[in-house]
């Protein structure tokens, strides 16, 4: 079919762009399911403790919301009700990310163009981003079996969980290459994807959460027969290993991938099909300045950032009554969140431990952020610096709308965990305060992170993606997992995050604080001074 | 006076290659200067330079008598510019763009807007990533065209434009001329510089081939000739500022020096011309004839 012409072509190409992105994504998703399950593996080897634990688990509505299917109580079972829906949402992620960045972006920047007028056939660019996504989640799913093989646990199972997050992963690459036909826009596109995800995540918790429970199984309601992630969770890994949910996810796979086909061959190179509508023809007095661009340039991804921040914390908050329980019934919870959280009463311990995450995943904010200074150098920065706009000032724009959205974001996350966790328990409002000032403690750590994004750009412009996205995976792991693995110390102490006081369950001390600030502003100030003195583009 | 543009010895380079290797360029105030060379000579990366974008290695470039890379912000105030590759932001809408750079240089010319939006035909409401490669163009044009500034730098600004818009963007640049304001131009076509410019600087691989008036550059614009005559052309080889004329039967070929052209058209009617067509000489075909090998 000449259609597909120069599709191994393209394949090689984009996985040639891709070599250190798609990399770090499997790292990273594989050392999430190996350290996770190492945690369980080693903190509820007593099964009555474990038997304890699921049932509760199964028992409480916001944790099957939020955490995943509860089915079974093997230790097998148990990683998986606890790891596998994060694994789906990564995969699916990580697919939409791929998919978008090799047709709809292409097709934005014009580099499409350029490989359309090559002999190149017409499905070609659509068939090798599919490939690469298909064969990251292939890869992703051997990966993660091995994980838990590693880890002591039975093949079959394990082979089921490696098999559903690959099947799910490719589900949302097909998905997401419908996405990519509709809008004109690459962010659109994502957008467009991730909002399928994340109804597919509520879908599939509301189902969850509605569910029967028979003793340590639950059968969702019929939300989650909406959702391909309500259908993956129930191979139930461990617990009868129900092969047949591959069926559905492939036959929806096939009949997106149709459809993504279908929509390309009718419509022109670059246009999407829903129209863009016309804009305003002058522009408005909060764009005229570097920071009202800046500004404009940033908000969208704030703003998906605030929705997906309110929508943890709601559950985090939710969720924390029945934590108490839990810990209070388990010993090796209570060591383990102990030690992530620093002692204390459980539930100040469990609160201390998930606003740790948020605050390394609002660096991750900030990194996603600030990779806007890069993007804006490939395009239109220099004519905005040939105009009367000095180097500092449009830095510090878009400095200033990150540093600003980390504070808000973690001033939001405290609140909403506070004001839910409030409304659960009917009362404890004084709480929502000392969350709020518990997650902008997390404040320094992220902007020493921040800091260090705006240091990549000034000394290392060519690499800031990579090693930007690296450092911050390196924190992420470090936190989760770090202790588990018995690294070393000073290993530990390479992490801002490490030094953070465990609020609300540690008492805060400024001294850290201090010092994380003084690390961000020198990193602020070194980015900011090679900026200035280097060539642009 | 002071030029406006003063760049002597001017090097860049980009690890390995030799961007710029000792470039020269002056533009003195009120002047149309074309800034001509192939793709790949340096035009763009002497803007650059000239905009504190980039650091020269050596040489010494002035930009209205000042360092631009040091004093780059005040000496933008005082100029606009078009780069030779426009990207926009896919979200905003044309219009957008044209107020947003005119915020940030400082304001621009509200009628000017107004009338050039109308004579470049652009549609402000749309959103940039829409836009052809022409229209982004055509942002960009109006965007510094707006500006009321004393130096326009337009870096190959009309490619990607129609014939009808080219011819646009010439009135506009006769229009800056008449007002007595400097600019330069960039290109890579010696036709778009023969209608618009005073002085012209030609470039290579970094360096000058040459500069001056285009009066003192007709030697190297020959015009080639063919023609379709009743009787076979003899003679014509010996005529001054005649080259490589070439007669196949009642078919020649020859190619003219401009100011021999009419002596050579005088030196043909005899024959009995039935057709006659003669192309300008592009930049590229002049750089084979006149300096081939000069690297
Ligand atoms: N940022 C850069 N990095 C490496 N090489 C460059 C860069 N910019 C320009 N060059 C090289 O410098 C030379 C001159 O380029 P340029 O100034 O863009 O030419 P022109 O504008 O005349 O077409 C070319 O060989 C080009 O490849
Ligand atoms: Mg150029």
């Amino acid at each position: 079919m000449t259609g597909l012409a120069g599709t191994r072509r393209l394949t090689r190409l984009a996985l040639r762009r891709d070599r250190v992105q798609l990399p770090v994504w499997l790292a990273a998703l594989t050392l999430l399911e190996y350290g996770s399950a190492v945690s369980i593996v080693e903190g509820y080897a007593d099964p009555a403790e474990r038997t304890a634990f699921v049932v509760t688990s199964a028992n409480n509505a916001a944790l099957l919301a939020f955490n995943g299917l509860v089915s079974g109580d093997s230790v097998g079972a148990t990683i998986a009700s606890q790891v596998l829906l994060i694994m789906l949402v990564g995969a699916a992620a990580m697919s939409t990310l791929t998919v978008v960045r090799h047709t709809r972006q292409n097709e934005e920047t014009g580099r499409a163009e350029l490989i359309g007028s090559a002999p190149v056939g017409r499905h070609a660019p659509l068939t090798a981003a599919l490939i690469v996504a298909a064969g990251a989640n292939l890869v992703l799913g051997v990966l993660a079996a091995l994980a838990l093989v590693a880890c002591g646990l039975p093949a079959g199972g394990s082979a089921a969980s490696g098999v559903a997050v690959a099947g799910t992963g490719i589900a949302f690459a097909a998905l997401a290459a419908i996405a990519a036909q509709l809008t004109s826009g690459a962010r659109a596109a994502n957008g467009l994807a991730a909002a399928a995800i994340g109804a597919a995540f509520l879908l599939r918790g509301v189902g969850d959460a509605t569910g029967d429970v028979r003793g340590v199984r639950v059968d969702p309601g019929w939300a989650s027969d909406l959702s391909p992630i309500g259908w993956a969770q129930r191979i139930r890994p461990y617990d009868g290993d129900h092969w047949i949910v591959l069926l559905p996810l492939l036959a929806l796979t096939a009949a997106a991938a149709a459809a993504a086909f279908a929509l390309a061959a009718r419509r022109d190179l670059g246009a999407g099909l829903l129209a863009d509508r016309p804009g305003p023809p002058r522009a408005g007095r909060g764009l005229r300045s570097p920071l009202g661009l800046a500004w404009r340039l940033q908000r969208g991804v704030l703003l998906g950032w605030v929705v997906a921040v309110v929508v943890v914390a709601a559950g985090m908050g939710g969720v924390g009554d029945a934590v108490g329980d839990v810990v209070a019934s388990s010993d090796a919870v209570a060591d383990a969140i102990g030690r992530l959280g620093g002692g204390g009463s459980p539930v100040d311990a469990y609160f201390a431990a998930v606003l740790s995450l948020v605050g390394v995943a609002v660096a991750g904010y900030a990194v996603q952020a600030l990779q806007r200074l890069r993007t804006e150098e490939g395009g239109p920065l220099e004519p905005v610096l040939a105009t009367a706009t000095g180097r500092p000032r449009w830095l510090a724009g878009h400095l200033l709308i990150a540093a600003a959205g980390v504070v808000l974001l973690l001033a939001v996350a405290g609140a909403t965990t506070g004001l839910v966790y409030a409304a659960a328990t009917g009362g404890n409002w004084h709480l929502t305060g000392t969350l709020t000032a518990a997650a902008l403690v997390r404040a320094p750590a992220a902007l020493v992170l921040a800091g260090f994004a705006v240091a990549a750009f000034g000394l290392l412009p060519r690499l800031v993606t990579a090693i930007t996205w690296a450092v911050f995976a390196a924190c992420l792991l470090l936190g989760q997992i770090g202790q588990l693995l018995n690294l070393p110390a000073a290993v530990l102490d390479a992490s801002p995050f490490s030094h953070v006081p465990a609020a609300p369950v540690a008492p805060v001390t400024a001294a850290p604080l201090v010092v994380l600030t003084v690390v961000a502003a020198a990193l602020t100030a070194t980015g900011f001074a090679a900026f200035r003195r280097r060539d642009i583009g | 006076m002071t030029p406006v543009i003063d760049i002597a010895g001017l090097v860049k380079t980009f690890g390995t290659t030799r961007a710029l290797d000792g470039l020269d360029l002056s533009v003195e105030p009120g002047e149309v200067h074309g800034f001509l060379g192939p793709n790949g000579s340096g035009k763009s990366t002497t803007i650059r330079v000239l905009l504190g974008l980039l650091r020269a290695d050596g040489g010494r470039a002035a930009l209205f008598g000042a360092d631009p890379w040091r004093d780059a912000v005040a000496l933008h105030r005082r100029l606009a510019y078009v780069p030779g590759d426009v990207n926009l932001w896919p979200n905003l809408t044309g219009g957008e763009a044209i107020d947003l750079f005119g915020a940030l240089r400082g304001g621009l010319d509200e009628t000017r807007r107004a009338r050039l939006l109308d004579a470049f035909d652009l549609d402000p409401a749309k959103r940039c990533r829409t836009y052809s490669k022409g229209n982004r163009q055509k942002v960009a044009l109006v965007a510094a065209l707006a500006a009321d500034v004393e130096l326009y730098v337009l870096d190959e600004p009309t490619s990607g434009l129609d014939p009808l818009m080219e011819a646009t963007f010439t009135d506009c640049v006769r229009e800056l001329r008449d007002a007595g304001r400097t600019v330069l131009l960039s290109s890579h076509i010696l036709a778009e510089v023969e209608k618009l410019c005073d002085r012209v600087s030609i470039i290579r691989a970094g360096r000058n081939v040459e500069a001056g008036t285009l009066a003192e550059l007709r030697h190297l614009t020959r015009t080639a000739v063919s023609a379709d005559t009743e009787r076979p052309v003899t003679g014509l080889a010996g005529l001054p500022g005649v080259h490589d004329a070439r007669v196949t039967g009642t078919r020649v070929a020859f190619d003219v020096e401009t100011a021999a052209l009419e002596s050579a058209l005088r030196h043909l009617l005899p024959f009995g011309v039935r057709a006659l067509t003669s192309t300008p000489p592009t930049l590229e075909e002049l750089f084979l004839r006149h300096y081939a090998g000069a690297r």
